[in-house]
């Protein structure tokens, strides 16, 4: 194979890496976020955070693997992000350690001022984890100062403009949506009536933000959608996207949880496809010059580790989707405390 | 301070606090693994009880070894980005064979061990158990191939960076990166298997201390005896024979430092001038005048370990530029205390074995109180062998070769010193981010240092509290006439239990 197509294959397995990990660590981090405000009760409280117990760490999995892959497949790219974005990924470490570790701590001592300290720490790490995915996604299509080497001269505040945050409000907002759905499928009885309402509530200020961001990309970012014009066919996902969208509140209200969903994984999925087409074929876009962006193919290794990676992931890839799906398997239907829950 | 220290320090801090867990981890999934098999193959329900006692200690400490990696991965490219550029295509591939192979199986089994009891069969139960601790020395595998490759790099070429088909130019100077020529050779590249091995028997020790630790408590208390002289045999026999293969395996390694870094070596044992080397046991390096104070030493000793031969000369840290030496005194200390620590498991654990066959150990209160302290010993000791690693490669990230002539001397330049090709190895002070400052990093240091801090006295906290709370009572229907029905009550009152063991509100 040639070492230009192994280059967009493998920017294509990283979308796959990314979408898989926003899907399934998007309804967790999701739960975090609204754990504040639907569980009432303490026992709400113990479900919704064993409705993701068995779940979590696997999830997390995709974004450790993502950060692998980028490391091996795309070198000057991972060098430049992470080292550019060098105090928003502290907070992002900060947040999901403190995310990690709430879900294990909390149970573990019967008091309640303990509980309610790891609970506002669920609710923090996952919330500040979820806006810094999104303000790095406004960044990333908006594009950040860099050197000839590729590396950042910016500082900080180059990196919370109003759209990157605003992509930020966004996905907090989806997660928390994404989140909802999810939990809704796992209960029963008086609380998934409350999650009914913050779903609801979810959508509508998911729509908003969607809506602004979609028309701020539109006007103010001409890079987002200069591919289009190269593959006409691009337009049949933002026309799933919309439908996508359009179709939770309406299985809301017919009463379909699992089909809002599914539709809510299509909207996450098409919506990091567009994030790939506003992308390529860069990884990282210079705002400042055109020719120092980081491109897939000046931040590609060899053709020779490239293969490689291939060979890795098709002998991995089955064994991880076996183990996800029996582990979702094992854990389905409603979620019953026992002696082993959190 | 300036930023390459800074982010040394930051690294050493965020490493050695993870480093705490994944031996720990590695170490306990191999006796869990053991207890469920018993458990399967005789019935015993006692071998139940410990494996899910172990299980639950097991999943707090793997929750904060999950917590404390990601870090790891994140920090090759927040803090050393320029060493990830350079490192990428041949790194890249044993980091991302990790995340597919290791953690997957680890993370997705880990639900079925914590979670599944009641919902899988004990055998299924069993198969997850061995996953997991299998993910684990997967994921200790490309870990180590990672940092051996960084001390004796094989298995690929050094090559200008190639942009739009043309070598990238800065300051005049083409970038170069390492890209992979052989896969194979790259994984066991001179230094793996030997290195790879003593971690696991480092880890081995730890683990098998560790409950070892705990059981003492619970003789010395007469709680749980049954449960803790069960573990405690277990253990005990893991442990002595991992701390006598330690020392054969640390001498075999002592050879290829030898041969790949021998600075190294001479830093290790502050060996300053080129001749025949004694073995220092006790002493205090003296940069300055260039030899070991209040030493104690077996005469010829190096040299015989290094040449089986007590005159040969080894080569010593004047055939290398200052600017090319490792700090001596850090990599001696380190060094010799891990030593030392490996030297005291060898002896306690064969004095409690003899007591053990004698049928005294049980007995023998001050061995099981030294028996509960001991696990601290193992803990240092992982630590300290990674300290040494990683002091005695400095200068360099990336150690560049050195050539050895048919005779078995060291090449040196005109000027009798080792005159190293810059361009095959990378210095540490060339490997930081460009991009980040020295304010940015001490800041991220002090969050790591009070984040850690807590999680530290948490964990402890909650590890003290599930040891007090101590195992499950035995409850099954054939065992509830020997236990009584006091132990059934009370494992029914228990119900309420989380995970790990304490009380629920």
């Amino acid at each position: 194979m040639d070492w230009a197509t192994l280059c967009v294959i493998w920017f294509a397995l990283e979308g796959v890496l990314l979408t898989g990990y926003a899907i399934l660590d998007g309804f967790d981090l999701g739960i975090g976020i609204l754990h504040p405000f639907a569980p009432k009760t303490e026992e709400e409280r113990r479900v919704a955070i064993n409705s993701i117990g068995p779940l979590w760490d696997g999830n997390e999995v995709w974004l450790v693997t993502f950060g692998g892959a980028l490391f091996a497949a795309f070198p000057e790219a991972y060098a430049t992000v992470f080292s550019g974005f060098y105090s928003a990924f502290m907070l992002l470490l900060f947040a999901l350690i403190f995310r990690a570790v709430s879900m294990e701590f909390r149970s573990k001592v019967a008091s309640p001022r303990w509980q309610r300290f790891w609970d506002w720490s669920f609710f923090g790490g996952s919330a500040l984890a979820t806006l810094l995915f999104g303000v790095a996604v406004g960044n990333a299509i908006l594009g950040i100062p860099l050197d000839h080497r590729g590396d950042f001269t910016g500082t900080l505040l180059d990196q919370l403009g109003p759209y990157p945050v605003l992509v930020g409000a966004m996905t907090v907002a989806l997660f928390a949506m994404h989140g909802g759905l999810f939990l809704y499928l796992k209960t029963e009885g008086a609380f998934q009536a409350r999650l009914r309402d913050w779903m609801w509530r979810s959508w509508g200020l998911f729509l908003v933000t969607y809506m602004l961001t979609t028309m701020y990309t539109l006007v103010e970012v001409p890079r987002a959608t200069a591919n289009f014009e190269h593959w006409p066919l691009a337009a049949a996902v933002v026309i799933v996207n919309v439908l996508a969208v359009a179709n939770i509140p309406r299985c809301l209200h017919w009463g379909r949880p699992g089909q809002a969903f599914i539709s809510s994984c299509v909207v996450i999925a098409t919506l990091t496809l567009l994030f790939g087409l506003a992308l390529y074929p860069n990884l990282v876009t210079a705002s400042n010059d055109p020719a120092n962006s980081v491109t897939i193919f000046s931040a590609a290794s060899s053709p020779k580790t490239l293969t490689i990676m291939l060979i890795i992931a098709a002998v991995g890839m089955p064994f991880v989707l076996a183990y996800t799906g029996i582990i979702y398997w094992a854990f389905r239907g409603k979620v019953r405390l026992d002696e082993h829950s959190y | 301070m300036d930023v390459v220290l800074l982010a040394r320090l930051q690294f050493a801090l965020t490493i050695a606090f993870h480093y705490i867990f994944p031996p720990l981890t590695i170490g306990m999934g191999v006796v869990m693994v053991f207890l469920e098999a018993r458990y399967l193959a005789t019935g015993d329900r006692i071998y139940e009880v410990a494996a899910r006692f172990w299980t639950r200690i097991f999943a707090l400490n793997f929750a904060i070894g999950v917590a404390t990696g990601i870090v790891m991965e994140f920090q090759f490219g927040t803090n050393w980005a320029a060493y990830s550029r350079f490192v990428g295509d041949v790194f890249g591939s044993a980091l991302a064979a990790e995340g597919i192979f290791a953690f997957f199986l680890e993370s997705g089994f880990l639900a079925l061990l914590v979670f599944g009891w009641d919902r899988i069969s004990p055998k299924m139960h069993f198969f997850s158990t061995c996953m997991v601790a299998l993910g684990s020395i997967f994921s200790s595998v490309w870990i180590v191939v990672a940092n051996s490759w960084q001390q004796t790099p094989a298995g690929h070429h050094i090559v200008p960076l190639l942009r739009d088909g043309r070598p990238l130019v800065i300051d005049g100077e083409p970038v170069l990166r390492a890209e992979i020529v052989d896969f194979w050779a790259l994984v066991f590249n001179p230094s793996t298997v030997h290195r790879l091995v003593h971690v696991w028997i480092g880890a081995f020790i730890l683990g098998s201390f560790f409950i070892m630790s705990i059981s003492a408590y619970y003789l010395l208390r007469r709680r749980h005896v049954e449960f803790a002289r069960r573990s405690l045999e277990g253990a005990l026999l893991f442990a002595t024979i991992a701390s006598l293969a330690a020392v054969v395996s640390g001498h075999f390694q002592a050879r290829t430092v030898y041969r790949y870094q021998p600075a190294k070596l001479a830093a290790f044992e502050a060996h300053y001038r080129t001749g025949p080397a004694d073995l220092s046991l006790i002493g205090v390096p003296d940069d300055a005048a260039e030899r070991i104070r209040f030493n104690l030493a077996i005469p010829g000793g190096l040299s015989f370990l290094v040449h089986d031969d007590f005159d040969q000369p080894v080569v010593g840290l004047d055939r290398f530029r200052p600017a090319d030496r490792p700090p001596v005194l850090l990599s001696f200390a380190s060094y010799h205390v891990m030593i030392g620590l490996g030297t005291l498991f060898v002896v306690v654990t064969l004095l409690a074995a003899f007591l053990y066959w004698r049928r005294r150990l049980f007995e023998t209160r001050w061995l099981l109180w030294v028996l509960v302290f001991a696990v601290a010993g193992p803990v240092i000791a992982n630590e300290l062998g990674w300290v040494a690693a990683e002091v005695g490669r400095q200068p360099w990230i990336v150690h560049p070769p050195v050539a050895w002539t048919e005779g078995g001397d060291l090449v040196v330049g005109p000027d009798g010193v080792v005159s190293y090709d810059e361009s095959l190895g990378l210095r540490t002070a060339d490997a930081v981010s460009p991009a980040v400052e020295a304010s940015q990093v001490a800041a991220s240091i002090a969050a790591f240092g009070l984040i850690y801090a807590c999680l530290l006295a948490v964990w402890l906290y909650l590890l003290d509290k599930k040891i007090r709370h101590g195992p499950e009572p035995l409850a099954a229907p054939d065992a509830a006439g020997r236990e009584g029905v006091v132990a059934v009550a009370a494992r029914l009152q228990d119900h309420s239990d989380s995970l790990t063991g304490s009380a629920e509100s």
